[in-house]
């Protein structure tokens, strides 16, 4: 029964008859590998582009955050523990991975509170946790400071690539460099931030929105609301994801994010520096900031000859675009990570998509 | 930096088989070293199959199995698959320093007492002890030797055949997965740790003709072992999402994980790729045995996506199943 609604929908998106190009930007790199993932994007219909957004953590960090890293794990010999999707994203230099095969003390975790765990198991050791993620796992970053706090642990610190996703979506509007006609704004994200922190799209940049979660009923009839008023010129942010996102978003998680960070200007790939779009561990937590913690003068960061994650990343071309994509950079021997993290755009073209 | 081994090479995805192929095989002659599950050779006038695999994994005892369990059904099954009868097995170890004899004890017990049930014999084998550290508590190698009674159990594969799965997928890779991550909600979740030859034996004795080629989706997955069939080949090979059999719990794991069952291993399936008008005579022969009791058709073989595996979602469309280059690491969000 829920099958065949949802073959009913699906039906729907494929039999839609665009008389022009309507363009849709996904914000969020889980929906990027999800409309692949469930089929849905097989389904579009002529005339109807998905343009991939700033939405994958990995791939927004840019260079020299990975360069601080290794420099640092280099200078004051830590174990660096990080989340699996940054082993084999190039740095300047380097990669983690390769740095890993070289001796490095290298430890995939799968939440800041494993490496918290690490830290207390080896006391003589610091442990540097590289914290790289967007609203949804900041919450989780600043639980793991504080319990650090409370525990009394000295050993662990956390490298903080925290960024916040509105002010890089209204960074893109504001330059106009491409063309959205409309969102399908991020289900995690906004479930911490809460859908109205998106308004000011549809109310300043006149563009409708929708909040979105990720099962392919969920992303068929995200567009075909999309479509529908783009159509209708209706610029209204709708949130579709009512089971999991509120109008206020989690104020439990939010308060506990703004007790450890605050807001500071961050550089993001492919972008440059967008004003309050980053996280900075505050000073009372100084003590786990590891930026503060082991000053290093990383190496001058070089960018990766010919690669155009940064373009990608601002919505100006899609992978197959990028004359390395699929010959010079691959899964196997990235370039950009764009290629490297699963929520990037192009290793899911590359993985979903190559015919 | 100099070239160097990295996990990727050990994942049975595209780095292990470019070095196989390049570093391996080039030295030791790709006429001699043949790539399928077991080796067949010509001894006397008997044809034998032949294999070798070496087991290394953490935790050593998990739900549903231990090492020594995975030893002796891993290589079964791929004497199994080439529809060879396994006869004899050699039980190779490598201990480290410092290991219990209580669990090296409960180890080869379930050696044997697996080995038995299989219809097998241990005969030979090895020990070695390396100092502390220097190991992961203990890794086995075994080889075995099976005799084709009748035939390699290959043939050519046509568009219109059936894909065939014995079971669900995903149970071992998902439960070591949720194991080591201490995901707590995984309870029930357990290996598919089994040995396979007598199931594969009644299909191949009732469908000799039908069955054209099987493997054991081990490392990688369903997934690999679909584009190893296609790799190079005019067809491709279609799955149904609605059709593959994933248990809830190894759905749940892979979505918190953000992991394809279609990647994880299984160490008690088997793959079948088999005549269309068979397809459903052998499902069903496999369903009366508690090995195959959730076999399903799952796909077919096609023209659409020439060398390539794909997989039609429930709501219709589709996307490609590539040769992934390394496991699945899992994901931040």
């Amino acid at each position: 029964m829920e099958n065949d609604l949802n073959k009913r929908l699906a039906a729907r998106l494929k039999g839609l008859r665009l008389d022009q190009e309507i363009r849709i930007m996904e914000v969020c790199g889980t929906h990027t590998t999800e409309f692949f993932r469930t089929g849905v994007k097989d389904l579009f219909p002529g005339n109807l582009t998905l343009v991939d957004g700033p939405g994958c953590p990995v791939c927004v960090t840019p260079n020299d955050y990975l360069d601080r890293a290794i420099e640092i794990g280099k200078q004051h010999r830590t174990i660096i523990a990080t989340f699996g999707d940054m082993i084999k994203v190039p740095s300047s230099y380097s990669s983690l991975a390769k740095e890993k095969a070289g001796g490095m003390d290298i430890r995939v975790v799968y939440s800041p509170m494993n490496a918290l765990e690490i830290a207390e198991a080896e006391p003589g050791t610091e442990v540097m946790f590289l914290s790289v993620g967007f609203e949804t796992t900041a919450p989780a970053e600043a639980v793991a400071i504080l319990e650090a706090k409370k525990r009394g642990v000295k050993n662990f610190s956390l490298l903080s690539g925290n960024k916040l996703t509105p002010p890089a979506v209204e960074a893109l509007l504001a330059a106009q460099e491409v063309k959205i006609d409309g969102f399908i704004l991020p289900g995690h994200v906004s479930a911490i931030i809460g859908a109205g922190a998106w308004r000011f799209i549809s109310e300043r940049y006149g563009r409708p929105c929708v909040v979105s979660g990720f099962d392919a009923p969920d992303l068929i009839m995200g567009m075909l609301t999309l479509v529908d008023l783009v159509k209708k010129t209706r610029n209204e942010t709708i949130n579709q994801y009512t089971r999991v996102v509120k109008e206020e978003g989690n104020l439990k998680a939010l308060e506990i994010l703004r007790q450890v960070f605050r807001p500071s200007d961050a550089h993001w790939r492919g972008i440059g520096v967008i004003p309050g779009s980053g996280l900075d561990v505050r000073d009372e937590y100084a003590e786990f900031d590891a930026a503060k913690k082991f000053p290093v003068t990383p190496p001058e960061p070089k960018a990766a000859k010919g690669c155009r994650c940064g373009e990608l990343l601002r919505g100006l071309i899609t992978p197959p675009e990028c004359a390395l994509y699929g010959k010079a950079c691959t899964p196997e021997e990235p370039v950009g990570p764009c290629m490297v993290s699963m929520e990037g755009p192009c290793a899911a073209y590359y993985k979903y998509w190559s015919r | 930096m100099a070239k160097t081994i990295l996990p990727g090479h050990g994942s049975g995805g595209k780095l292990m088989n470019e070095m196989i192929d390049t570093v391996i095989r080039k030295r030791f002659g790709a006429g001699n070293v043949q790539l399928d599950d077991s080796a067949i050779l010509t001894v006397g006038s008997s044809s034998i199959a032949f294999t070798t695999d070496t087991f290394t994994i953490t935790p050593i005892f998990f739900p549903g199995g231990d090492i020594g369990r995975l030893a002796v059904n891993g290589t079964v099954n791929d004497l199994a698959v080439m529809g060879a009868r396994p006869l004899y097995i050699s039980c190779a170890l490598v201990l480290e320093e410092g290991l219990d004899f209580a669990d090296l004890e409960r180890i080869l017990e379930s050696m044997k007492s697996e080995a038995d049930s299989a219809g097998v014999a241990i005969v030979t084998g090895d020990t070695k002890v390396v100092p502390n550290g220097k190991a992961d508590k203990i890794f086995i190698n075994t080889s075995g030797i099976g005799i084709i009674d009748k035939r390699i159990q290959r043939r050519e594969i046509v568009p219109g055949d059936r894909v065939i799965v014995s079971g669900t997928i995903g149970d071992h890779g998902m439960a070591i997965m949720a194991l080591r991550n201490n995901l707590s909600f995984s309870r029930g979740l357990q290996s598919d740790c089994a040995h396979l030859n007598r199931m594969i034996a009644k299909i191949t004795d009732a469908y000799p003709d039908s069955i054209k080629f099987m493997r054991d989706p081990t490392r990688g997955g369903v997934a690999s072992v679909l584009n190893e069939i296609v790799k190079g080949k005019q067809y491709s090979a279609m799955l149904s999402e609605e059709a593959l059999p994933v248990r809830d719990e190894v759905k749940g794991v892979c979505g918190i994980l953000g992991i394809e069952a279609l990647y994880a291993a299984n160490e008690g399936k088997v793959i079948i790729i088999a005549g269309r008008a068979d397809a459903d005579g052998i499902v069903k022969l496999m369903r009366k045995t508690p090995e195959g009791r959730d076999a399903a058709v799952i796909g077919e073989i096609t023209t659409a996506f020439p060398g390539k595996a794909y997989i039609e979602t429930a709501i219709g469309g589709r996307r490609i199943l590539p040769l992934l280059t390394e496991e699945q690491l899992p994901r931040i969000c």
